[in-house]
C-alpha cells in the first residue's frame, strides 16, 4: 500500500474539513466505546482478565520461537504446512505461489490486516489472481478502490448513501437506501464469488500451540464460506499471534470481543485445525499457514516489545480523540489510531512515520482501555526519542527546545527571563486580560485568545512577599 | 503570616505555568496548605518539571532538569504543586535514570513525597481538614469541572477537588458530557498540530457551556488556559479557573483572561 504518512498533517486538514467524513465519524463514539463501557460494567473482573492477558502475553513474548516452533509441528501433524515470510515480498511470493499450484483464477478473503500489510491484494491482482474481499466492509471498499480507516470496522468513513452509490454502480441493480436490501444484494453477489472461488484467504485473531489450529472472529460468518469452500486455505497471520493453549485463547477472546465491540462474545468463533480428513463433511484439501514477520522480531527484546501484545481489538482507536477528529485515513498507512502511531513507524521506518507518535497529546485514553495493557504513549515516546537521537525533528522545534532547556537548566538566568516574557505578555494584552495574535504562536492565537499572564512572576511576587514580611 | 504550623513542612512545586501566567494560583495554593497546617517553603531553584524535553524525546535535558528538581526539593517531607501533570512528571524521573545511578533511588523517593494539591489535601492530609474554612466560603454558581489527563488516569485525581469543592456554600457542580476526554492542549501537540488541537477544544467548549455552567474549573493550567483562550475567542460567557482558588476563596481575583489584572501593582 501507498505510504502517506508523512503527509498526515495534510490529511487530517483535509479530514477537518470533509463533512461527509465528519458525520461517519460521529457514529463511532456513539459505537464502540459506548457499548464497551456497558460490557466491562458487567463484569467485574475485567480489570483482572486485562492483568493475565498482559502477564499471558508477556510469557509468550519470552517464549515466542518454542510456541511458534510447536504450532508449526503440530499443523504439520495435521496435514498443513507452515510457511515463514521474514518479508512482506516473501510473504506475497509464497501466497502467489500456493495459488499457482492448484492454478487458482479468483481467491475469497476474509478480512486481514496483515494482508493489507503486506499489500497482498495488489499483488495478486498484478500476478493475474483475483482476490474479491467477502468482509462487507472490505467488499465495499474494494468496489470503490478504497483501503481500510479502521482495523475492524474498515469502512467506517463511509456513510450508507456512498454505500448505497457504490452498489448501484456495481451491482447494475435499481439504488436502494435500504441498509437490508444492501445487505442481501451483497450476499447474493458474493455467494457464487463463494462457490467460484479455487483458494480462500483468512487472517487468524490467534494460533494455537497445543492443537495448530487457527481461529478467526467474525460477525458475519464470512470467513467461514471463505474457508471452507476453496480446496485450499491460507491462513496469512504474524508470528505475534501464537498462544499456548486453547484455553488461554478463551482468555483473549473474552478481552477481544468486549473491547472491540462490547459483546461478551463474537458471533463466529471458527478454529480451523489442518486438512480435511478422512469422513469430514467439509474443509479444505490443502491447509496452509503464513507467518509473516515483517520488522515483528526487531521488536523481540526491544524497547517496543509491548506493542506485540496487540490483540488488534481497536479499543485504543476507538477512544482516541486523535482519531476522532480526523480519521483513519489521515495516518497515511495501513494501521490508524494509537496502535498504528507505534506500529507503523517500525514497519515504515521512523523516518516515513514519525508524524505519527507526535500526533498525541498522550492523554493515555488508549493506555486505559487497552485489554493487554500496552503503554502506548510510552512506547510513542520511545519514538520521540529515536527521532530526537537521529535529529529528524524540524529545526524550529529543535531549537525551540534547545533554548528554552538552556533557561530550564540555569534557574538564575531563568527567574528573569520569564519575569520579562510576563511582562511583555501582560502589556501586549493591554486591558482585555488576553491576547488575540501573539507573535511566533500562531498556532495558538489563529485558533484561540492567549490569556494574560499576571504581570510578574510568583518566584518574584514570592521573593518580594516574604521581604515584606520580614519588615516589621 | 499563620499562627505557627504543627504539620509537615512542605517545599512548593510551582509550576512554571503559575509562576509566568498565573501567580495567584500558587498563592491559592499556598494558602491551603498553610491551613491545612503546613509550614511551606519555596525552593530557589526549581523551573519546570522537564516534561517538555521528556516528550519530545530529550532524555538528557530531562535528566539534568530531573536532578536540579530532585536537589532543590531534598528534604521536604512533602513536596506539592497545583497541577497533576507536572507532580506527574516528578513521578516519572525514576524512568529517565539507569538503576545504578545514585539519582535513581533520590527520584523513587521524591515521586513518593509528591502530590498534586486537591490529592495531597484529601487523601494525605485527610478529607475533614479544611472542613471548617470551606464551609465558610460561598460561591453561588453552578460549575463544571475538566479532567485533565494525567491528573485523572496517572494520579488518580477524579473525586478529591469534587468532594472539597462540595464543602463550598452555594456552589452547583454539574458535570459535563466527556469530562474526561482531552482537551486538545497537549503541551506542545496544541502548536505541532493545531488544526487537530481546535477541533479537540472545541468539542470540550460546546460540552462546557451545554452545561450552563457560570465557572470552568480544573486542576492543569495548561488545560484551562487552553479552554478559556477558546472560550474567549467563541464570546462565551464562561470564566475558567483553577479549583484552589474557589478552595482558597481566591475569586475576587479576575478569571482567566478576564479583565485586567496586574498582580505586580498589588505588591
Amino acid at each position: 500500500m501507498e505510504i502517506n504518512t508523512p503527509f498526515f498533517k495534510q490529511r487530517a486538514h483535509d479530514a477537518l474539513k470533509d463533512e461527509n467524513l465528519q458525520k461517519a465519524l460521529g457514529n463511532l463514539k456513539a459505537g464502540f466505546p459506548e457499548k464497551r463501557a456497558i460490557a466491562v460494567e458487567r463484569m467485574p473482573e475485567f480489570e483482572e482478565l486485562r492483568n493475565q492477558g498482559r502477564d499471558l502475553k508477556n510469557h509468550i513474548l519470552e517464549h515466542l520461537d518454542l510456541y511458534l516452533e510447536q504450532f508449526e509441528s503440530k499443523v504439520i501433524e495435521n496435514g498443513g504446512q507452515v510457511h515463514w515470510a521474514r518479508t512482506s515480498e516473501d510473504a506475497n511470493r509464497i501466497i502467489l505461489d500456493l495459488c499457482k499450484q492448484v492454478d487458482a483464477k479468483t481467491v475469497t478473503k476474509g478480512k486481514s490486516m496483515v494482508t493489507e500489510e503486506i499489500g497482498l491484494n495488489d499483488f495478486l491482482e498484478a500476478n493475474g489472481v483475483q482476490p474479491v474481499e467477502t468482509d462487507l466492509g472490505e467488499y465495499i471498499l474494494q468496489l470503490r478502490g478504497d483501503h481500510p480507516s479502521h482495523i475492524i470496522a474498515p469502512a467506517i468513513h463511509l456513510n450508507l448513501e456512498d454505500v448505497s452509490e457504490t452498489f448501484h454502480k456495481h451491482h447494475n441493480r435499481p439504488k436502494s437506501d435500504d441498509p437490508a436490501v444492501l445487505m442481501q444484494e451483497a450476499r447474493e453477489v458474493l455467494r457464487d464469488k463463494f462457490v467460484a472461488a479455487d483458494v480462500g484467504i483468512t487472517g487468524a485473531n490467534f494460533c494455537v500451540a497445543e492443537t495448530g489450529s487457527t481461529i478467526i472472529v467474525t460477525n458475519e460468518g464470512n470467513g467461514d464460506l471463505t474457508q471452507t469452500l476453496p480446496k485450499t486455505h491460507i491462513v496469512v497471520t504474524s508470528i505475534e499471534k501464537v498462544v499456548p493453549t486453547l484455553e488461554d485463547m478463551t482468555l483473549f477472546l473474552r478481552l477481544l470481543a468486549r473491547s472491540a465491540t462490547g459483546q461478551e462474545f463474537t458471533v463466529y468463533n471458527t478454529l480451523s485445525t489442518g486438512s480435511r480428513r478422512e469422513g469430514d463433511q467439509d474443509g479444505p484439501e490443502n491447509f496452509h499457514v503464513v507467518l509473516v514477520d515483517n520488522g515483528r522480531s526487531e521488536m523481540v527484546g526491544s524497547e517496543f516489545q509491548d506493542m506485540l501484545r496487540c490483540i488488534r481489538c481497536s479499543a485504543c482507536m476507538n477512544h482516541c480523540p486523535v482519531y476522532g477528529a480526523v480519521g483513519g485515513h489521515s495516518y497515511g498507512w495501513v494501521y490508524p489510531g494509537p496502535m498504528g502511531s507505534v506500529l507503523t513507524p517500525q514497519m515504515i521506518g521512523i523516518e516515513k512515520g514519525g508524524m505519527l507518535p507526535n500526533a498525541s497529546t498522550f492523554c493515555g485514553k488508549c493506555e486505559s482501555v487497552c485489554p493487554v495493557k500496552i503503554p502506548l504513549p510510552k512506547l510513542m515516546r520511545h519514538w520521540r526519542e529515536d527521532e530526537f537521537q537521529k535529529h529528524l525533528q524540524p529545526k524550529a522545534a529543535r531549537y525551540g527546545l534547545a533554548g528554552w532547556a538552556f533557561l530550564a537548566k540555569r534557574p538564575t538566568l531563568y527567574k528573569p527571563y520569564t519575569r520579562m516574557a510576563s511582562w511583555f505578555m501582560k502589556r501586549l494584552a493591554g486591558k482585555k486580560g488576553r491576547i488575540k495574535k501573539l507573535p511566533l504562536a500562531g498556532g495558538w492565537t489563529d485558533w484561540r485568545d492567549m490569556p494574560a499572564p499576571q504581570g510578574t512572576t510568583f518566584m518574584q511576587a514570592w521573593k518580594e512577599q516574604q521581604k515584606a514580611g520580614e519588615q516589621p | 503570616m499563620p499562627n505557627t504550623p504543627s504539620g509537615p513542612r512542605v517545599g512548593l512545586f510551582v509550576t512554571c505555568l503559575a509562576d509566568m501566567f498565573r501567580p495567584s494560583v500558587a498563592f491559592a495554593t499556598v494558602k491551603l496548605l498553610e491551613q491545612a497546617g503546613c509550614s511551606v517553603e519555596v525552593p530557589e531553584r526549581q523551573t519546570c518539571c522537564g516534561q517538555p524535553a521528556f516528550n519530545s524525546g530529550d532524555r538528557k535535558t530531562t535528566a539534568d532538569i530531573a536532578r536540579q528538581t530532585i536537589d532543590a526539593f531534598d528534604g521536604y517531607e512533602y513536596v506539592v504543586g497545583p497541577s497533576g501533570s507536572c507532580i506527574g512528571m516528578l513521578h516519572y524521573y525514576p524512568e529517565v535514570f539507569d538503576p545504578a545511578d545514585s539519582y535513581y533511588q533520590r527520584a523513587l523517593d521524591l515521586k513518593s513525597r509528591s502530590f498534586e494539591i486537591t490529592s495531597f489535601l484529601f487523601d494525605v492530609i485527610g478529607a475533614d481538614v479544611l472542613q471548617d474554612q470551606l464551609k465558610q466560603l460561598q460561591f453561588n454558581h453552578k460549575v463544571t469541572y475538566h479532567d485533565s489527563c494525567s491528573g485523572l488516569r496517572q494520579m488518580g485525581i477524579k473525586q478529591q477537588p469534587r468532594q472539597l469543592l462540595q464543602q463550598v456554600q452555594g456552589i452547583e457542580l454539574e458535570e459535563m458530557e466527556e469530562a474526561e476526554t482531552c482537551c486538545g492542549f497537549g503541551g506542545t501537540f496544541c502548536v505541532k498540530y493545531p488544526e487537530i488541537s481546535n477541533r479537540m477544544v472545541s468539542n470540550k467548549t460546546d460540552y462546557i457551556s451545554n452545561t450552563g455552567a457560570h465557572t470552568l474549573l480544573g486542576g492543569d493550567l495548561g488545560c484551562l488556559l487552553n479552554m478559556a483562550g477558546k472560550l474567549k475567542r467563541e464570546g462565551k460567557q464562561v470564566e475558567a479557573r483553577h479549583v484552589v482558588e474557589i478552595l482558597a476563596g481566591m475569586t475576587d481575583i479576575p478569571a482567566i483572561g478576564e479583565a485586567d489584572y496586574d498582580l505586580a501593582q498589588q505588591l
